[in-house]
């Protein structure tokens, strides 16, 4: 069931210990993410997974081999996506897709077909012959997520897949992350964004100076972050009138008036939409707007790490500046 | 079988991107002219071409290969293309194998361009042809594996390339080809003697010009222990350092 399975692993640079004992595992066929700050230890935890760092203790499996001693045999079954390309300049996309498949012993009619169904998966058909170089920085991280899945990886790592690109090319990523995710592939990513975490991952981790401070599920966290549950109302008369026959039939639930013709009921025990709907069509009143307001994942993320949002964001965007 | 098909992809990807550059086949061929002009320009005396080849050759193939290194591998390093490598299945040796087997193939081949143009302009009867093969053969390995001990040394190609002289132009004043080994000043012989360089172009001399101060096989062997001593002094560096 675990496909991945990291344990007290640490990794030391000199006397600064970057990545603290962490333990965790990720199941086969989820989308797991890592979710921290700058310089939390996500890079340097997917280098070590990857095989591109040595731990300075701790124990990795992957897919049953052990991923410290048999790292040659696992990258046969991983493809790695860094946060900056490490794609070759000068080659074409073209060229440098079939040249990432021959790296993994692919055949040459193998690799030029499965080099062309990429390109076109990832709408880059008509610029496979140019150089690297002249891509965007959309197209380059595009490019080097189909190199990283050229050899059909049954794992995927991505660290920060979104970060540093527009709006719309993120959310080409993620479609192109939950399509790989739909057909089999384990995921493992990295990023800042709370959004993308929500958005994209099945668990996630929270990683906050090198120690991994809480793994669950987001709906779990969803629950967490928020134990009251909270519905609005938009209806055609003053609420204020309905308040004694609401709190009548529903004893338990809070009522707040946002605006005359706007209810906000919470509850901390779970509560139903129709139940409420039928109650106001009982009353006369008829209602043009109702929302469940979903718990926002940024608040748990404050509430365990003690880090504010927006800093963060900020950091990041200073960095890469 | 897989490996060996990553194997002819990195070389094959090399030599496109590399070695087949047009700078690098110019370089290839401009270098050795102008080595073998200038010993013309320094000799009051008409020069025997055939007493220079050995010298030029060999200083062919050093430069040649050592500032390649610095670019396939410290400049991949530096675009972090070569993150890649490390990350693909195979073992570290053949990989490094893999890079440097272009160098080698690009030493020997620059070797011969002085051959052919000196066929052309004097006579080339009686050189043994086998060691000047194995010669060049092993200067070829003995200094990419130079090359790529100080590639990864180096951060920066600059870095390399200022650090290939350090080793390059002591290898070039001491090897006995500008001064014969015996006149040179007594305190700086022991260092041509710790040169590989030196036993290189002895063999040359040994096939070429049937001069040359060592027995054979003893600068066989000293180019051998070298070659082996020098890449797997840098895997043991590239253990420590890239995969850090
Ligand atoms: N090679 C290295 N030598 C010394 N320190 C390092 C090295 N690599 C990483 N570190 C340090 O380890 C810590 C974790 O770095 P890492 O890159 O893993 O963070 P990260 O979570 O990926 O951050 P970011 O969001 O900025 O990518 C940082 O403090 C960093 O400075
Ligand atoms: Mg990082």
């Amino acid at each position: 069931m675990y496909i991945i399975n990291v344990k007290d692993l640490s990794k030391s640079f000199g006397d600064f210990k970057a990545v603290k004992e962490i333990s965790f595992s990720v199941k086969k066929g989820e989308i797991f993410g890592f979710l921290g700050p700058n310089g939390a230890g996500k890079t340097t935890t997917i280098n070590m997974l990857t095989g591109l760092a040595l731990p300075t203790s701790g124990a990795i499996t992957i897919a049953g081999l052990d991923g410290i001693k048999n790292i040659k045999k696992v990258q046969q079954i991983i493809g790695i996506v860094p946060d900056e390309s490490n794609l070759y300049d000068e080659m074409s996309g073209y060229d440098n897709l079939v040249f990432c498949a021959s790296l993994y012993g692919m055949e040459k009619a193998r690799r030029e077909k499965r080099a062309l169904e990429l390109l076109k998966q990832f709408s880059l058909d008509d610029t496979g012959n140019r150089p690297f170089k002249t891509y965007s920085k959309g197209m380059k991280r595009k490019l080097t997520i189909a190199a990283g899945i050229i050899h059909d990886p049954e794992i995927l790592f991505l660290d920060e897949p979104t970060t540093g690109i527009d709006v719309e090319s993120a959310r080409q990523i993620r479609k192109l992350i939950k399509e790989l995710n739909a057909k089999g592939t384990t995921i493992f990513l990295t990023t800042h964004y709370i959004e993308d975490a929500e958005r994209l991952c099945h668990r996630i981790g929270f990683i906050v100076s090198g120690k991994v401070v809480k793994i669950s599920s987001v709906y779990d966290l969803m629950n967490e972050a928020q134990q009251e549950n909270i519905m609005e109302f938009t209806i055609d008369q003053n609420g204020e009138d309905l308040e004694s026959a609401l709190l009548h039939q529903f004893p338990h639930v809070a009522i707040k008036q946002l605006s005359p013709y706007s209810i906000k009921i919470s509850s901390v025990e779970k509560i139903e939409l129709m139940p409420f709907m039928r109650f106001f069509e009982e009353q006369g009143a008829i209602v043009s707007e109702a929302k469940i307001l979903r718990p926002s994942l940024e608040e748990v993320f404050v509430k365990i790490t003690g880090i504010e949002i927006n800093r963060l964001k900020e950091e990041k965007e200073g960095k890469k500046r | 079988m897989r490996t060996s098909l990553a194997f002819w992809s990195i070389l094959r990807k090399d030599m496109k991107n590399y070695y087949l550059k047009p700078p690098n086949i110019s370089w290839g061929i401009i270098f050795p002219i102008s080595w073998t002009l200038m010993f013309f320009m320094r000799s009051a005396t008409p020069v025997d071409l055939r007493d220079i080849l050995p010298g030029v050759m060999a200083l062919s193939v050093l430069f040649g290969t050592t500032s390649m290194l610095a670019v396939t591998i410290t400049f991949e390093r530096r675009s972090r293309s070569f993150e890649r490598l490390l990350l693909a299945p195979i073992s570290l040796n053949m990989l490094m194998l893999a890079k440097t087997t272009g160098a080698i193939v690009f030493g020997i081949v620059n070797a011969f361009i002085p051959v052919i143009f000196a066929f052309f302009l004097t006579d080339l009867s009686g050189i043994n042809w086998f060691f000047t093969i194995i010669g060049v053969f092993l200067i070829a390995v003995t200094s990419t594996f130079l090359g790529l001990f100080i590639a990864v040394s180096a951060n920066e190609v600059f870095e390399a390339q200022t650090f290939s002289n350090f080793f390059r132009f002591p290898m070039m004043f001491l090897c006995g080809l500008f001064m014969p080994m015996e006149k040179l000043p007594v305190f700086v012989r022991p260092f041509s003697y710790i040169l590989p360089l030196t036993y290189g172009v002895d063999i040359l001399k040994f096939s070429i010009t049937n001069t040359g101060n060592f027995k054979i096989w003893i600068s066989l062997i000293v180019l051998l222990g070298y070659s082996v001593s020098l890449f797997l002094v840098s895997m043991y560096n590239i253990r420590k350092k890239w995969i850090y």
